[in-house]
């Protein structure tokens, strides 16, 4: 068996990595509350924001953090224009639709990156990956304790977005209820769009967060893609509360699944929690009874 | 089932079967793999075309199937037709076991979509790690050339035993279509609630219909590893399956007897003339075919509902006028 101190450190730095994955969690999640719909393209766009974020490095020698306010702009611009004129009008307003339209842009934005850049493997180059710092007996990750406070900020911010500003009351009331939000005059395409958006500002948060520790390359989203949704459904679909918990439980059981199963069959635990609360608990295990 | 469903695509099977008088080598294997994706296609329409649940993860079919008959042959000595016929079974049993957990537990749309997603990759990380499944070096076949072992020497006669397969699953899925299962699948597709009000089981038709998927899709999985006598996890359970038979459908028209098939064809051939046209003037491009697939897919979506036969099938109504 494994010492206790090593199980938890195991468990603290999981919890600070399920940060990274909370943040990539909560605009999937803040997406599926408000226009119903699985955004397949989650992932890709995730690996999208990688690659800006690592291509801003590579050419201007920009620090990811400090690419976080231009690469957030840019990627709200994406989204909304990806929403508007892209997914909205193609899918007909029907969830299946939906669910083609954003699995057909994954598939062309992830293999536009392998196009341009190979299937190479891409990093900061350094080692700042590798910095640690001592907090008592543990030695835990630079990187990830930034991300971590990082996304702890950014769910802070969203919080008080959608419950303190005009934009966040309609994004609220459109996703309660659309015909009556129209009815006061609000646009619900622009609402979507909006929407979206942010989802896709949160994941450039999360890309620069990532960048220090993880290699870029054109599948990386996919390892994030089914970690995200898992994190979602567990924490309730929809619910921002729900997505940072469920975000820092997957980062933990990830950790410890790892240290205790090997990595290959690591990756399991993840998927099986993912069934099992499809299955048994598809409102989440903080959302309301079916 | 009536002559005018089947007959075009009897004939372009066919037609097809010509092929080897005229084709090279290379043309008959890239004809040889369209018409594998074809017919794991047409698995993917009766339950995602005809009963309308998407699936994300038909790879644990094909793999399922593909990994069968492979083992069935390495392991156990099996023959390779009676491999095919055990690897059809098992595709039928997960099929109705994925279908049972998440139908079950009234899992659909999107829900439905992730969870056999998730279950297509919990099989390949699970064939990647085991011995029996070869682990990461993936599984070698042996060759030995004879129908006995279901190998050919001549690529001719596999496409002919290709397209036989893919012929009879077309009259299957044309007479299951004109059938009350048809009609049931169609109900549960348009309105399950309403469908359940009128006396039909969902349940058992949504059960019927994956396990009916699964059989078929097992097939091509079968059939690929017999072509190509070489599988791994990435390809047996990897997610381009799963996508590439989807889009087929979607492309063709999911929910059509022929769409799948024509689909498939079409997407293949526009994703080689794209690799061809583009090594011309860029030497290879990695994924560019993909490109063109995901373009495909939201274009058809968007302009397509019914996919390539639905626009014919307007095209010819709007001649007839």
């Amino acid at each position: 068996m494994f010492p206790p101190a090593l199980i938890a450190e195991a468990a603290v730095n999981g919890l600070l990595a399920g940060a990274a994955y909370a943040l990539v969690a909560l605009g999937l999640t803040l997406v599926y509350g408000v226009l119903h719909i699985v955004n397949f393209a989650h992932g890709a766009l995730l690996t999208c924001a990688m690659f800006a974020a690592w291509g801003l490095h590579a050419a201007f020698g920009l620090d990811p953090y400090l690419s976080i306010p231009p690469l957030a702009v840019a990627f709200f611009g994406l989204g909304y224009a990806l929403q508007r004129w892209v997914i909205g009008p193609s899918s007909h307003g029907d969830d299946g639709n939906t669910l083609l339209v954003t699995l057909g842009l994954s598939i062309v934005l992830e293999n536009a990156l392998l196009a341009v850049f190979r299937s190479d493997t891409r990093s900061l180059g350094g080692d700042a990956g590798f910095d640690v710092v001592e907090v008592g007996p543990m030695l835990l990750s630079y990187p990830r304790l930034v991300g971590f406070a990082v996304a702890l900020v950014t769910a802070a911010l969203l919080w008080a977005l959608l419950s303190a500003t005009d934009t966040g009351r309609a994004i609220r009331a459109v996703a309660k209820e659309k015909l009556g939000a129209q009815l006061v005059g609000i646009d619900p395409r622009h609402v979507y769009a909006v929407t979206f958006g942010l989802g896709c500002a949160c994941l450039a948060i999360a890309a620069c967060l990532l960048l220090p520790t993880f290699y870029v390359n054109p599948r990386v989203g996919n390892a994030f893609v089914l970690v995200a949704f898992t994190i979602v459904v567990l924490g309730g679909m929809g619910s921002i509360p729900g997505a940072l918990l469920g975000g820092l439980f997957v980062g933990v059981v990830e950790s410890l699944g790892g240290l205790f199963l090997g990595d290959s069959l690591g990756q399991l635990g993840i998927f099986v929690i993912f069934i099992l609360v499809l299955l048994f608990r598809p409102t989440g295990l903080f959302g309301p009874r079916a | 089932m009536s002559a005018r469903d089947v007959l075009p695509g009897l004939m372009l099977l066919g037609l097809l079967a010509l092929a080897p008088l005229v084709a090279s080598n290379a043309a008959l294997n890239f004809l040889l793999s369209s018409l594998i994706v074809a017919l794991a296609a047409q698995g993917w329409n009766l339950l995602g075309g005809y009963a309308g649940q998407l699936s994300f993860g038909h790879a644990a079919f094909f793999g399922t199937g593909a990994y069968a008959t492979a083992i069935l042959q390495l392991r156990y000595g099996v023959n390779a037709w009676a491999g095919l016929a055990i690897g059809v079974a098992l595709g039928a049993l997960v099929g109705w076991a994925i279908g049972f957990l998440s139908f079950r537990a009234r899992l659909r749309g999107s829900y439905f979509a992730l969870v056999t997603l998730a279950f297509a990759e919990v099989l390949r990380i699970l064939a990647n790690a085991f011995d029996l499944t070869g682990g990461a070096a993936g599984l070698l076949i042996r060759m030995a050339p004879g129908a006995a072992n279901l190998q050919f020497p001549s690529r001719a006669t596999f496409l002919w035993l290709v397209l036989a397969v893919v012929a009879a699953v077309l009259l299957l899925t044309a007479w299951i279509a004109g059938g009350r299962l048809g009609a049931r699948l169609v109900a549960v597709r348009e309105n399950e609630d309403a469908a359940r009000a009128l006396g039909v089981d969902a349940l058992r038709t949504k059960l019927g219909a994956i396990a009916l998927s699964g059989a078929i899709t097992a097939a091509a999985g079968c059939l690929y590893a017999q072509n190509f006598l070489y599988l791994d996890a990435n390809i047996a359970y990897g997610t381009w399956i799963s996508v590439e038979v989807l889009i087929a459908c979607v492309l063709g028209g999911s929910g059509t007897v022929l769409g799948p098939v024509i689909g498939a064809l079409a997407l293949h051939g526009a994703g080689e003339a794209a690799k061809i046209a583009l090594a011309g003037i860029a030497g290879p491009v990695p994924g560019i075919d993909l490109v063109l697939f995901g373009a495909l897919l939201i274009l058809a979506v968007a302009f397509l509902p019914q996919g390539v036969m639905g626009g014919l099938r307007r095209a010819a109504r709007g001649l007839a006028r």
